[in-house]
């Protein structure tokens, strides 16, 4: 195992991170203030995904044509869904929404099947982000590092629209205590209509940057669905910042722990044992940790303050 | 519930219709020489049974799980690996599904009702991911593929590898937890169940240890679907890791929700009822070509539409509704 190695997938790991980032931030703020399960949003990042690679093909090769129909077209289908679906189960309880957008799953699987076919659809990585950086002489692919960058930036303005700005109040008050803001006057239901958007749009945005990196299929939305879904439970749902650590530490530890832990395990165990539990446990890591933190800390690591 | 038993009500009717129609149904299928009924009606069967299974701390407890379909894997795992080692004796294989089921739903039951609401949902979720990747990471038993039995299992003198026998046999378990599960909802140990439902801190401040009877309930239910898992694999004669894919505990949800939430013989109708459309739909000719290639390749998505309808206009279920309008007289 050499240092060199082990950044890299450090960086892998982070860029899995910040993907995850992307979807969990949406799905934890539909969460903390409209109390709403949306087990759909895995839908909306493979259709932000579908829609990229259409783009990218119908406007050869274009990656900013790619953006300017996969984040716009997914946020338009979030607001549908959220007009048609969502907004009458908001006052149901939890079992109702997760069956509903579980349904919704079904139906969004097979439209991409019937729409493009059963099999991947390809997107290129844009040929200006096809090289390498340099990263303290780490050769790293252009592309993971520019997903990485967006990640953060998307952080860093979340934060800022959360932390500084009158809408991010709102949904600051919204999130900690429905009634009372709607009964300040404010208008609750275009407050939730504009978090689901951003979130549709944040899914949207994570298809677009994972539609080279993986292959754009149908059903590529659930397994991402339910390692969002850890990273939300293990941050601390309705939290921002949890949503932040909670994605970032879920995709080291899977990355870092495929990568190395088999091998770790040869060192002191018989080959052929190590050999059958390895990928075992590596793969069962990350659910390990989900629930060790909520056996302790059955609010997740960064439960919201309230009050 | 609590009405005398004798008398006759609608729900009462339907239920004992339903539940005679199942009893017939190989006969049924044998003087209209379809074979392959048999098999489709046990597979309802069983998930009749998981359905049941789950209705426990889904309907009398409200405990969303979304990951009982990894006790459906434990059960058929058991068998497929017993039997691959050259265990073949169905009581033995029924010992280890039970010991090993209790002990994984004694210990995940203990961690996940430290949460509620949505984590609740989420970690019971997460567990069953975890067994599934265990099970796809079991190179020796097939992995990802899963892998085919050698035989079904040996109950003494039972021949399960004839169908109608193994009909019959998912049929007498379904309904030997039928009655049992009418007589455990309506006794204390339900009633304090469904007093949490309604009320867990009322339950605790009345001095019950909610938490024990809870546990109780979740691994009871989870030994249902372990039961569920070993006729499935000895239906199917294969065992893959795709039997606890996330996806079927969601479809346990949706028969326990679409027969009717905490009744007794709701999510029997739910599987029957689901499982029947689905078959349909892939099977369904209209006579016009391309719409009939249209839903039988696609009917998932019909089957997606359905979901949404039931949830947002059938809130209590087929069997529910029947129930609530006898109770609304």
């Amino acid at each position: 195992m050499t240092t060199g190695l082990f950044f890299t997938q450090l960086l892998n790991g982070l860029q899995l991170g910040v993907l995850l980032f992307l979807l969990s931030a949406g799905l934890t703020l539909v969460f903390g203030i409209m109390n709403v399960v949306n087990l759909a949003h895995g839908s909306l990042y493979m259709m932000g995904a579908y829609f990229a690679a259409a783009g990218f093909n119908a406007f050869d090769g274009s990656f900013l044509a790619a953006a300017l129909v996969a984040i716009p077209g997914t946020l338009l289908l979030g607001l549908a869904i959220e007009r048609l679906v969502l907004s009458s189960l908001y006052r149901r309880d939890h079992l109702d929404q997760v069956l509903a957008t579980f349904g919704l799953i079904l139906f969004f699987n097979e439209v991409v099947r019937y729409v493009w076919g059963p099999s991947s659809v390809y997107m290129n990585v844009p040929s200006w982000l096809s090289g390498t950086v340099n990263l303290f002489g780490l050769p790293y692919p252009s592309y993971r590092f520019a997903i990485i960058a967006v990640g953060l930036a998307v952080g860093a303005g979340l934060y800022g629209v959360i932390h500084r700005t009158r809408v991010g109040m709102l949904i600051r008050a919204g999130a900690s205590n429905p009634e009372m803001v709607s009964a300040l006057g404010v208008n609750i239901k275009g407050l939730n209509t504009l978090v689901f958007g951003l979130g549709a749009a944040l899914a949207g945005l994570a298809g677009l940057m994972a539609g080279p990196i993986v292959s754009v299929q149908a059903g590529m939305g659930e397994p991402i669905l339910i390692l969002t879904l850890v990273v939300i439970v293990t941050g601390g749902i309705g939290s921002i910042r949890g949503a932040f650590y909670g994605a970032l530490i879920v995709g080291i530890v899977d990355t870092v722990g495929r990568a190395f832990l088999p091998g770790l395990l040869r060192e002191f165990l018989d080959r052929s044992v190590a050999q059958a539990v390895g990928p075992a446990i590596a793969s069962m890591l990350i659910y390990l940790l989900m629930a060790t933190v909520l056996a302790l800390k059955p609010q997740g690591l960064f439960p919201v303050r309230h009050g | 519930m609590a009405e005398p038993a004798s008398r006759i009500t609608t729900p009462r009717i339907f239920a004992t219709v339903l539940l005679l129609a199942l009893g017939a149904v190989p006969l049924i299928a044998q003087a209209l020489g379809e074979p392959f009924w048999v098999t489709l009606f046990t597979r309802v069967l069983i998930f009749a049974l998981a359905a049941t299974g789950l209705n426990l701390v889904l309907g009398f407890g409200a405990m969303v799980s979304f990951g009982h379909a990894m006790y459906i894997g434990i059960g058929a795992y058991a068998v497929g690996i017993l039997s691959f080692h050259g265990v073949d004796s169905g009581w033995w294989q029924l010992l280890a599904a039970l010991g090993v089921g209790a002990t994984v739903a004694l210990a995940v039951g203990a961690i996940c009702l430290r949460t509620s609401g949505m984590a609740f949902i989420m970690i019971t979720l997460a567990f069953a991911q975890m067994l599934f990747f265990l099970a796809v990471s079991l190179r020796d038993y097939g992995g990802d593929d899963g892998m085919a039995l050698k035989g079904r299992s040996l109950f003494g003198g039972l021949d399960l590898n004839n169908s109608t026998v193994l009909y019959y046999l998912a049929y007498a378990v379904l309904l030997a937890v039928l009655f049992a599960f009418g007589r455990l909802v309506n006794a204390r140990f339900g009633m304090v169940l469904r007093g949490c439902r309604s009320n867990e801190r009322r339950m605790a401040s009345l001095g019950f240890p909610t938490l024990r009877y809870k546990l109780s309930a979740y691994v009871v239910s989870a030994l249902v679907c372990v039961l569920a898992g070993m006729l499935m694999a000895n239906l199917t004669r294969f065992v893959s890791p795709s039997y606890m894919a996330w996806t079927v505990s969601g479809e346990l949800i949706v028969m326990t929700v679409l027969g009717g939430l905490g009744t007794l013989i709701g999510p029997v109708a739910g599987a029957a009822a689901l499982l029947l459309v689905e078959e349909g739909l892939a099977s369904l000719k209209l006579g016009v070509p391309w719409l009939d290639t249209l839903i039988n390749q696609h009917w998932l998505a019909l089957i997606g539409v359905f979901i949404v309808f039931v949830v947002l206009v059938l809130k209590q279920g087929l069997y529910g509704w029947l129930v609530a309008r006898e109770a609304r007289r």
